[in-house]
């Protein structure tokens, strides 16, 4: 990589979850650096999920330290995550259809103006915020459309826009290519790089291997709960990687 | 992070949904204000005494006595709840109001004190009886809906089960209360109380007015304030409402005890009309407020409806009723055909949303 020597924006180091005598993470190490695009991968149970929830504030490690862009934090619910600059994109988008875009960027946040003693939604402000983060994004989406009209792609796009509100340094992103077509995983992929080139790192939790492949800098496998493989892209092969994930190689 | 754009973005995959493929035109509230504005004109025709002074102050009392506790149990339905106990919210409402009126006003009583003809009883205060037993009864109405609130919110029931439950349990307490007899208003506040629920202002019933003004603020509050934004969100998709950070349980529950709260004003108000509150009072009446809520265009699986839909709602059922009434249909057609109407204005919904 080539800011190396940057302070990583995620470090963990040790962490492991048990609930009750399952172990569910032992010992895992990793750093993400800004504007890297870390690939997630392993089979089911591998333990990604329960790692990618430590992140975010859903869970609290039974082990180990969570260190954001150089300071230890402890998270006790998700706002907590959100508030130092974690955003998780949920595969389900989270979004509410019967909103519009510029509703579902908003939501929960959204922007007020004062007439006396009530606070009225700023529908203005929104809407012109909302259109400037899907030009960054370079969307084709308006913000005054519904949800429910939208395609996969657009919703991906409202549900990126929503964690570049905040200024987030840290995006995870759960199977974002799962269900869509081929076309708007191209989109997606897009939305990555604008990411990227924005200096916010990006964590991507996905099944598909040439996805990973595509938009990633580095890629870190799981299995049975530990942490086997965390290597540069360039130096692997979707061949070495799925060895990893089923278990064909130990380590790398 | 304020980048300066490359370029404006350009929608050239993108069509723009044109102004009749949104908002009101493309909603079941729409189409339904449609059919309503046909069938007064039909009604206009049909009978002579339609358009009367006389029968549209009728009509416009008439489904003002629903259309208050609509406007609540549709911002229920809007998060994809439901509220049952409605009917019976609006009779012990009415009920605990005429009660701690008559209670207040008898001689002895601080509030009050005898005439000089040593019979009458006068206010001591005017006005101050009227409010405490109008806050009495919807004092016991923000509890209830709490309570419903509670239960679903917090503990997680279902809004059918609590609600019926809720149902039971308030049209009990009423005949607990009142030993099945029901109550009157009464006291020397009583004609405060006839001229504020069933009087009219320069030919206009005051319900209606109530129900301009609370169905104005709800648009308001639905359309341009966070917690509206918040219940809608909630009606749309529970579990992203929980994951952007919306107090999804305090909003549950403020739902709640607005619905609860608009029927027992509705009931206090339908108890002037009446004269008295009966412990029989309102019965079943939560059928037709869902009823109006569903045909004007709340969905009840959620995150649809507004003060519109649950006033065109009321309105289309009154003026059916009232033109049943005037073509001399028997009256127990009314029943079936609101049915029937629930069912069409559903039907015609699904078939536009099929062909868009």
């Amino acid at each position: 990589m080539t800011h190396a020597d940057a302070t990583p924006v995620l470090e963990l180091s040790g962490i492991g979850k048990e609930f009750g005598a399952i172990r569910a993470l032992h010992d895992v190490d990793l750093q993400v650096l800004p504007g890297e695009v870390v690939g997630l991968m392993g089979d089911n149970g591998a333990g990604k999920s329960t790692l990618v929830k430590i992140i975010a504030g859903n869970f609290r490690p039974s082990h180990g330290e969570i260190r954001f862009a150089g300071n230890a934090v402890h998270f006790n619910r998700p706002v907590d995550a959100r508030t130092v600059g974690i955003e998780v994109v949920y595969q389900d988008l989270a979004l509410s259809d019967n909103l519009t875009a510029a509703a579902n960027v908003f939501l929960g946040r959204e922007l007020k103006r004062k007439f006396g003693p009530i606070a009225l939604l700023d529908h203005k402000a929104m809407a012109a915020r909302a259109l400037e983060l899907f030009g960054e994004l370079r969307s084709e989406t308006r913000p005054d459309d519904l949800v429910k009209q939208m395609s996969g792609g657009q919703r991906q796009a409202v549900a990126i826009a929503r964690t570049r509100l905040s200024n987030a340094r840290l995006v995870m992103m759960d199977e974002p290519t799962a269900a869509i077509s081929v076309r708007q995983v191209e989109q997606v992929l897009g939305l990555i790089h604008r990411l990227k080139e924005q200096g916010v790192a990006v964590m991507l939790i996905s099944h598909r291997m040439p996805d990973v492949f595509a938009v990633c800098d580095r890629v870190i496998v799981m299995r049975r709960g530990e942490k086997r493989a965390d290597k540069p892209i360039h130096e692997t092969s979707p061949e070495e990687i799925t060895a990893l994930i089923t278990g064909a190689k130990e380590a790398a | 992070m304020a980048m300066p754009m490359e370029s404006p973005i350009s929608f050239t995959n993108v069509g723009k949904i044109r102004w009749w493929q949104r908002g009101i035109f493309a909603s079941q509230t729409g189409y339904v204000l449609l059919a309503l504005s046909v069938l007064l004109v039909i009604m206009h025709f049909a009978s002579p005494y339609f358009f009367t002074e006389g029968n549209m102050q009728n009509v416009a009392k008439n489904f003002s006595f629903i259309a208050i506790a609509t406007l609540g149990v549709t911002f229920v339905i809007i998060t994809g709840g439901i509220d049952l106990s409605v009917g019976s919210m609006m009779c012990f409402s009415a009920m605990i109001t005429s009660m701690v009126m008559t209670e207040l006003s008898a001689p002895g009583s601080p509030l009050v004190h005898m005439a000089a003809d040593g019979k009458t009883v006068l206010a001591n205060v005017p006005g101050l009886i009227l409010l405490i037993s109008i806050l009495a009864g919807l004092g016991v109405a923000l509890i209830a809906g709490l309570v419903n609130g509670f239960c679903i919110a917090v503990l997680g029931l279902s809004p059918f089960v609590t609600t019926l439950g809720m149902l039971s349990i308030v049209r009990g307490l009423g005949y607990v209360v009142s030993n099945g007899r029901g109550s009157f208003p009464g006291g020397p506040d009583a004609d405060y109380f006839y001229a504020l629920t069933s009087g009219d202002v320069l030919g206009v019933p005051v319900p209606f007015i109530y129900l301009v003004i609370l169905a104005l603020t709800m648009a308001v509050v639905l359309h341009h304030s966070a917690f509206g934004r918040h219940v809608f969100a909630l009606g749309g998709n529970e579990k992203a409402a929980e994951l952007t950070g919306i107090p999804v349980v305090r909003v549950k529950i403020e739902v709640y005890v607005i619905c609860a709260l608009a029927a027992g004003l509705q009931g206090i108000i339908i108890s002037g009309w009446l004269g008295s509150a009966p412990a029989n009072m309102a019965t079943s009446y939560e059928l037709n407020v869902i009823a109006a809520a569903v045909i004007g265009g709340a969905n009840l699986a959620g995150g649809i409806g507004g003060p519109l839909g649950a006033i065109v709602g009321c309105v289309l059922l009154e003026v059916i009723r009232n033109g049943l009434v005037l073509a001399q249909v028997s009256s127990y057609w009314q029943q079936t055909l609101v049915g029937v109407i629930i069912i069409l204005a559903v039907l015609v919904d699904r078939i536009r949303s099929r062909m868009t």
